[in-house]
């Protein structure tokens, strides 16, 4: 019988996330036994080839390419993970919430302290993509089935995850690996 | 600031003994007086009670009848409660802004008037009702309001727009309200003739183990709402260790749609006084506090006249009906319009001069209450009760009711209904016949207990008032069958979230949440999941909460998806394909689309 399918994307995030999935050293050699990857940033894969059974989610969405490959996510996977604090609640990108888009641009592009723009042009290239009005957790955008929480979750809360999950069996973790304070 | 504002502040500070826990009643007058509390006034009360300002500025931001900044003369407080909303609340909110020329909110040009909405302040019955300083104006028409405004403006005294009284106490001429009692029905118990202070005398004839034991066996269970069973209370309290004890009557009455302790205060004062009397006396008290809500100021002092003659006729102060070693006497405390302090521990903190938080349990009050003594804190209707136990014995009250929940329950029955009004039923009477004895023939839904109970849909008319089935602090709200029952839910969880004290996130932040995705499901936008999401946040909320109202302020939705689930089915327009029908991804990019001057190419419009 083939493997499942196992798909991973950074949206607004850190890459954080991924440093972590990766982080379960050696593990990953079972990881490949376990699952073949799909579209992810781990092999670099583009595009969906294949359905796949989990995708993993880093990051909210902040743009419109965001929720374009949410979506995509959403139409390829059967399972949906949020994983780590900004897929969940928007993370710390969602800190500009509080701050109209006007000015966060603003900020950037024109009046920031070490911006030189003399034109004062907001960069507006079709290949840019738009900017959402605030940082969207992914569930405010698709249904998510899981989350993992943490900033990044530890590799061992992924590992135990991804393995309770493709083997059917209940997820037990360790309150020290869902403790934050 | 004035040396006359200063000399008087600090003759009220001194009145109350410069105590901090008195800060309650310091900060009140101080309101009343000055028609706020400024940070100058903050700093010179922390001066004299030898505290820090922002333990001030924390009780002054706490209560909604204290203010930082300066307050009208006259304050108008419109209920904008449920049952008023129903009876044209919103109309007359409009014309006092009208006739005003004010925003509810704000304070005229001229500081002579402020406008503001509260929740239900225990009119219902007489709905729309509003405050006018401590002055209760019931029955309103928006037609009224011009005149209203007109006497206000000309005479400056609120008590001037009383020309009618309600009947009962409420002509005595320290009350002088036009509230009505509105009794519907006298029942076997509270309601029905009795011999005074008959119950005092048998408890000073009996010992005080003797009397809990009386409680105990009458099976007489809290009227607050959460049914503790009071003799276990007054047991745990009497055998605390300490010798300084308190009996505490929670008369905060704030759960929206209640208003059987007003009419027990109105009408029964005596009674009350002659129960906590019989507490004070099982637990081993000397020393009662009636906590009551700031809406029912205008009792005060009348009921203040009654204590004054009680401790005249040796029925309160020391050696009561001559019994050595039997001391007891009450103090009123005013609350400041808080909700939440109508929660016992809540309600110590407030009595303490504190903000009302309510405070972790273990240790319950019993152990570790009032300024840290073995309290008991009991309500209006529970220790009324009591003293009418102890005049008939036990037996004759535990043989009303069912076998679980002995006795009879006061009932604040209004809304869709001909009758509203109190009800003193038999436990075990079902909605079906409360219905049919307030006048209520077509209703769609009952709440029962108030928001924090239960909405109950017509299949389940036959379900009884009672401690196994639905229990109640009272409240019983009427919805006809032209009312958007969800709206409702969804005014109903407004008031938890502006009610939460903001101590547990669950229930400062997650009410919130709840009420945004709760908005989406009406609107349209919700699917299966969005329900799931409800019920699953509600779960947690409640199970995260430190007190009773974080765990109960999401039953207002989680009852209705659990009872009126054809209401909900019938909104969910959006397919159930994993994709979030909230999610507006064209309002998401209109700004950064106007900044840029391009519509999107990745979601293109398609008109
Ligand atoms: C948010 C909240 C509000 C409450 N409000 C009241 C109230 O207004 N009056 C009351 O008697 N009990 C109220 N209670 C219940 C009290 O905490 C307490 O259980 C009651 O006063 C005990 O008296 P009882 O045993 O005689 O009912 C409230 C509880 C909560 C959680
Ligand atoms: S959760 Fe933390 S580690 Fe993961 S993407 Fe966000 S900031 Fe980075
Ligand atoms: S549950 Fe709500 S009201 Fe109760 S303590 Fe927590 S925050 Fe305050
Ligand atoms: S007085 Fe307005 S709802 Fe109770």
């Amino acid at each position: 019988m083939d493997k499942p399918k196992l798909a991973t994307c950074s949206l607004a995030g850190c890459f954080g996330c991924h440093m972590s999935i990766l982080d379960i050293d050696e593990r990953i050699l079972d990881l490949v036994d376990l699952v073949d990857f799909d579209k992810s940033p781990i092999n670099d894969k583009k595009a969906f080839t294949d359905r796949c059974l989990v995708g993993l989610l880093e990051g909210g969405c902040s743009t419109e390419e965001n929720v374009h490959v949410l979506e995509s996510f959403r139409n390829s996977c059967d399972i949906l993970i949020s994983v780590g604090a900004c897929a969940i609640t928007g993370g710390i990108p969602a800190m500009r919430n509080n701050i109209p888009l006007t000015e966060c641009l603003s900020e950037a592009y024109l009046d920031g302290p070490t911006v030189y723009n003399p034109g004062r042009v907001l960069p507006s290239d079709p290949e840019i993509p738009l900017c959402l009005n605030n940082v969207y957790p992914c569930h405010e955008v698709v249904k998510i089935d899981y989350f993992l929480p943490g900033c990044p979750p530890s590799a061992d809360t992924i590992w135990e995850g991804l393995v309770a999950l493709l083997s059917g069996k209940p997820l037990d973790l360790p309150y020290q690996l869902v403790k934050y304070d | 600031m004035n040396p006359e504002a200063k000399a008087f502040m600090i003759g009220v500070c001194r009145e109350y003994g410069s105590d901090r826990t008195r800060l309650m009643d310091i900060v009140r007058r101080i309101q009343e007086q000055e028609r706020h509390v400024s940070l100058e006034a903050m700093e010179l009360i922390a001066e004299e009670l030898g505290i820090e300002s922002v333990e001030v500025r924390s009780l002054v931001s706490f209560y909604s009848f204290f203010s930082e900044k300066p307050q009208g003369k006259i304050v108008i407080r419109v209920c904008n409660d449920v049952v008023d909303l129903m009876q044209g609340g919103a109309e007359v909110s409009r014309a006092f802004e009208a006739a005003l020329g004010i925003l509810v909110g704000q304070t005229t040009a001229d500081g002579k008037f402020t406008l503001e909405h509260t929740p239900c302040i225990g009119m219902c019955d007489q709905a729309p009702a509003i405050l006018v300083n401590h002055v209760v104006c019931t029955r309103l028409s928006a037609a009224q309001v011009p005149r209203m405004v007109e006497i206000l403006k000309r005479t400056g005294d609120p008590q001037a727009l009383v020309t009618q009284y309600g009947g009962g106490n409420n002509e005595d001429e320290r009350i002088r309200s036009m509230v009505q009692n509105s009794i519907r029905r006298e029942g076997e118990v509270l309601l029905a003739p009795r011999e005074a202070e008959a119950g005092l005398r048998q408890a000073v004839a009996m010992q005080p183990e003797d009397v809990v034991r009386s409680i105990k066996d009458a099976g007489l269970r809290g009227c607050g709402g959460a049914g503790f069973p009071t003799g276990m209370k007054w047991e745990f309290t009497r055998k605390a260790a300490g010798d300084r004890k308190f009996l505490i009557c929670n008369a905060d009455e704030g759960e929206p749609g209640t208003f059987k302790d007003r009419v027990l205060l109105t009408e029964k004062f005596d009674l009350l006084c002659e129960g906590m009397a019989v507490a004070g006396y099982a637990i081993g008290a000397q020393e009662g506090i009636i906590y009551l809500r700031g809406e029912y100021a205008y009792l005060q002092a009348f009921l203040e006249s009654i204590l004054a003659r009680r401790r005249k006729e040796g029925l309160l102060g020391t050696e009561i009906l001559g019994q050595k070693g039997f001391d007891f006497d009450i103090r009123i405390q005013m609350g400041g319009g808080a909700y939440i302090c109508g929660e016992e521990s809540a309600l110590i903190s407030s009595c303490e001069g504190l903000r009302g938080d309510p405070k972790t349990r273990p240790p319950f009050p019993a152990q570790k209450g009032y300024l840290g003594c073995p309290t008991s804190v009991n309500n209006v209707e529970t220790l009324c009760t009591v003293a009418c136990i102890l005049e008939r014995g036990a037996d004759a009250y535990r043989a009303l009711g069912t076998s679980q929940s002995a006795g009879t329950k006061l009932l604040s029955v209004s809304g869709d209904c001909e009758w509203p009004g109190i009800y003193e039923f038999p436990f075990g009477v079902s909605l079906h016949e409360i219905l049919q004895e307030c006048g209520a023939t077509d209703a769609q839904a009952v709440l029962v207990g108030g928001p924090s109970g239960t909405f109950v849909d017509p299949a389940q008319f036959n379900r009884t008032i009672c401690f196994s089935d639905l229990s109640t602090g009272g409240a019983v709200v009427v919805f006809g069958p032209h009312r958007n029952l969800l709206r409702i839910a969804g005014e109903y969880l407004d008031f938890f979230i502006e009610e939460s004290c903001g101590y547990c996130t669950p229930c400062r932040a997650g009410t919130v949440l709840m009420k945004q995705r709760f908005e989406e499901v009406l609107a349209g936008r919700g699917n299966q999941s969005d329900l799931d999401y409800l019920v699953e946040l509600g779960r947690t909320i409640k199970s995260t909460s430190r007190c009773g109202l974080g765990q109960t302020a999401c039953n207002p939705v989680l009852t209705t998806i659990a009872n009126f689930r054809p209401l909900y089915s019938a909104l969910q327009k959006a397919p159930d394909d994993n994709h979030k029908a909230s999610f507006d991804i064209y309002g998401a990019l209109r700004d950064h689309e106007a900044l840029a001057g391009r519509t999107s190419e990745i979601f293109p419009h398609t008109n």
